[in-house]
């Protein structure tokens, strides 16, 4: 449950979505949840190097977010620590793993964002979590599906 | 006025271990439980049940009422919605993301093409 996997099936070879995600002047074309600017964007796609993108909102709100390439294989891999700089709520380090997957029409792209929360008091605990957690979120999706 | 971070970190904190999440899916199930019902199928003893209680009773999400000598635990689901809220909105940010990245991608292979790369 504190971990999120989206799938998107991309219509572009996947060198050419990998450096879409990876590189500067991809990141500033898609990043955020809105048609909103990005303000900065920068990246150094090589495992240890960093990348720092900012966004600006419709509701004209900025948000910053950061972290360090972990694992990189172009066209197929790029793993990154994520964090929110400089917010009001630092939930802490997470994890960000993208695979690409060459399929007949273009790429299917595999998202997750991971140890979304609280990852030091779930050392240990990480099994079990993701599968019996979803139980209790089928309940309560009903009753917070508005959102 | 405890904050919504704090909240937050209670509500996965209490989440986090798999006899509490067990608890409250029972009560889920069936709403209003004694501790001992709660504690059956369980092979823990009756103070460990407690102790569990205590932080799901901190982190908001059940509540305990005392009538005679029967403690009756239930259920009280608004920490666990926030928590799943506050879930949804890392999927709304990446899931509106993608669809742009997919777009911009999309445009750019075709781009690549015309131009005969």
């Amino acid at each position: 449950m504190t971990s999120l996997t989206l799938v998107r099936r991309i219509k572009a070879r996947p060198q050419v979505v990998f450096d879409a995600v990876t590189t500067a002047e991809g990141i500033a074309h898609w990043w955020g949840p809105d048609a909103g600017p990005v303000l900065l964007s920068e990246s150094d796609p090589r495992v240890g190097g960093r990348y720092r993108v900012r966004f600006r909102m419709l509701d004209r709100t900025e948000h910053e977010s950061s972290g360090e390439f972990l694992e990189i294989a172009r066209p197929e891999r790029v793993v990154l620590s994520w964090r929110w700089t400089g917010g009001l709520e630092d939930p802490g380090e997470s994890r960000i793993e993208i695979t690409l997957r060459a399929v007949p029409e273009g790429t299917e792209l595999t998202f997750t964002h991971s140890r979304l929360y609280d990852e030091d008091s779930r050392r240990g605990h990480e099994k079990g979590w993701t599968g019996s957690l979803d139980k209790l979120e089928a309940h309560f999706a009903g009753v917070a599906a508005a959102g | 006025m405890v904050n919504y971070k704090e909240r937050l970190d209670r509500t996965f904190a209490a989440l986090v271990d798999p006899t509490r999440r067990a608890i409250l899916a029972r009560l889920e199930r069936k709403d209003g439980a004694s501790i001992s019902e709660l504690a059956e199928p369980f092979a823990i003893k009756l103070p460990a049940v407690m102790k569990h209680l205590d932080v799901l009773d901190e982190a908001g999400l059940v509540t305990r009422s005392k009538s005679g000598r029967t403690v009756t635990v239930r259920l009280r689901p608004q920490p666990m919605r926030e928590a799943l809220e506050w879930l949804r909105r890392y999927e709304h940010f990446w899931s509106r993301s993608l669809d742009r990245l997919t777009a911009y991608a999309e445009s750019k292979d075709t781009e690549a093409r015309r131009r005969g790369r």
